[in-house]
């Protein structure tokens, strides 16, 4: 070794450690900030400033023996530094109670760390939010992205997701969304709400080649069931996000294009992710409370993620779960996905009936899965022509070049 | 914190089987939740007023071309907006038409 790389070790390490105790602890901090000073603007700033203090000092005087302590005393110094700054420009009473709050909030105890951590999941994802911002907010000040990471995610300029920002916390002080943790006759509704915010990150992310916000989503669900262990469908959305991303590495090869689960690679799918998923299914089913749609989707995932290989998977099974979701949440899409299972359990020609009953409803008459569905099917029948109709049809519908690609290797092969 | 509260007809709003607006009005009072509230006349009554270069235009009708005519207000005092939308959800309105909650401005804003 030589001497550059002895230098280099110790400071590698304690980048690592100052990461992962940001990744951990950074939202505490930041929450913990905003219940006392009510200003989400100056939490963020304080505790990113904190992170730069760290970034500077630990590698030369090494980390402190409490990171998170550490973290927390630096950001609140600054808070009530920046405070005190702003009341000699003009004596507010407010600032004085939040300082005094602020030098009184030395040692909170962990629940009501655990609960403002909760305070800023619920009212990121407020119902008085309008649904893009309340996913922007959960990924800037719960999961710790910046403003340029999330444009690049959802595909919009920067400036317009600062702007969106800007309105979710304007919106949040002027119309008096509370920072709280609803009552419990508000809870399932809103714990629900804070679900589907999860679950759409997790879709935004899913399939993205870096998986960036999918593993963002996976941290969020862990989180989430961290801070409210009794709440299964919470379970359910972590259960099926771990499954779902045990997934990641084998769902595009190297050029890009999308695997069909039965052609993927099932050694290469991560077990432990697999094992997690499936243990708080386990914890998630032993409750009385029925089942939910998160959980019910889990158990899909589920006999995929434990059939050995394609041939094995528990078709019957998962079309009865398809049925259960349809009872809980009717829906067309999920009614085609159930059709798919059918074509698997009973064979193609069953399949096909239940598309028939499919293709009048209007949600699907610009789904391109619709007529891939079909195109599928007619192939396996070995019906080549009709399949060929089908995969053009879909073809002008796909939304994503790897999707038109897909389609298009599909469709020579059934034009040879 | 005091919100305007404005109630809207909807066109897709559910048949209500009975008014139960004298009920609601009545428990949000002795809640003391509520500053005021009345009922609108039709917009057939409504008259827009505006001057331009010094000239008053007065005109029949509201000042919106909207179906979704206000036909009626209250001012409601709470906590924070979870408890005027759990007030509001409980107003027959919320049903048959919808209510729209505005915050006040605060004079030091």
């Amino acid at each position: 070794m030589s001497s550059d790389e002895r230098r280099a070790a110790p400071d590698v390490r304690v980048r690592q450690a100052l990461n992962t105790v940001v990744s951990t602890e950074r939202v505490a901090v930041v929450a913990t900030l905003i219940r006392v000073t009510g200003d989400w603007d100056l939490a963020e700033d304080c505790v990113q400033d904190a992170v730069e203090k760290a970034l500077a000092r630990w590698p030369v005087a090494g980390g402190p023996r409490n990171p998170a302590a550490w973290l927390t005393t630096v950001a609140r110094n600054r808070a009530l530094d920046v405070l005190r700054r702003r009341q000699t420009e003009r004596t507010k009473l407010a600032e004085v109670a939040i300082m005094d709050e602020l030098e009184r909030d030395g040692a909170a105890p962990v629940e009501t760390i655990a609960d403002d951590r909760l305070r800023l999941i619920f009212t990121c994802c407020h119902p008085a939010l309008p649904v893009e911002s309340r996913v922007a907010l959960t990924l800037k000040t719960i999961a710790g992205l910046s403003t340029s990471e999330i444009a690049r995610a959802f595909l919009t300029s920067e400036p317009t997701l600062s702007q969106r920002l800007l309105r979710a916390k304007r919106k949040i002080s002027k119309a008096g969304i509370p920072y709280r943790v609803p009552p419990d006759h508000l809870l399932a509704e809103r714990t629900s709400g804070v679900l589907a915010v999860i679950y759409l990150i997790f879709n935004a992310g899913f399939g993205a080649p870096d998986g960036h916000l999918a593993a963002e989503a996976l941290r969020l669900a862990r989180l989430l069931v961290d801070l409210l262990p009794d709440e299964d469908e919470a379970r359910g959305l972590l259960a099926l996000i771990a499954l779902q991303h045990a997934r990641r590495a084998t769902r595009v090869d190297d050029a890009g294009d999308l695997i069909q689960m039965e052609e993927q690679d099932r050694s290469a799918w991560d077990r432990s992710l697999i094992d997690e998923g499936l243990w708080h299914l386990r914890r998630a089913a032993s409750t009385e409370r029925p089942t939910g749609t998160y959980r019910l989707q889990a158990e899909i995932a589920r006999c995929h993620a434990t059939a050995p290989d394609a041939g094995s998977t528990d078709w019957a099974a998962i079309v009865n779960h398809y049925d259960a979701l349809l009872v809980v949440q009717p829906s067309p899409v999920i009614a085609l996905n159930r059709a798919v299972a059918v074509g698997f359990c009973d064979g193609p020609v069953a399949g096909l009936m239940e598309l028939d009953s499919l293709s009048g409803a209007p949600e699907l008459a610009s789904y391109h899965l619709l007529p891939a569905t079909r195109a599928d099917f007619l192939r396996r029948l070995g019906r080549n022509a009709e399949a060929a109709d089908a995969y053009r049809q879909a073809y002008d519908l796909a939304p994503t070049e790897a999707d038109r690609r897909f389609l298009h290797r599909r469709l020579q092969e059934c034009e040879h | 914190m005091r919100y305007m509260m404005f109630v809207g007809i909807d066109p897709e709003g559910e048949e209500l089987d009975e008014d139960t607006t004298e009920a609601w009005v009545a428990d949000v009072n002795g809640r003391g939740k509520r500053v005021i509230g009345e009922r609108l006349r039709p917009v057939d009554d409504a008259t827009t007023v505006r001057v331009r270069k010094d000239e008053l235009l007065v005109t029949d009708g509201p000042f919106t071309e909207s179906k979704d005519w206000i036909v009626g207000f209250d001012i409601l005092d709470c906590g924070d907006l979870d408890e005027a939308i759990e007030i509001a959800s409980k107003h027959p309105m919320a049903r048959a038409g919808r209510l729209e909650l505005r915050p006040f401005w605060p004079i030091e804003d």
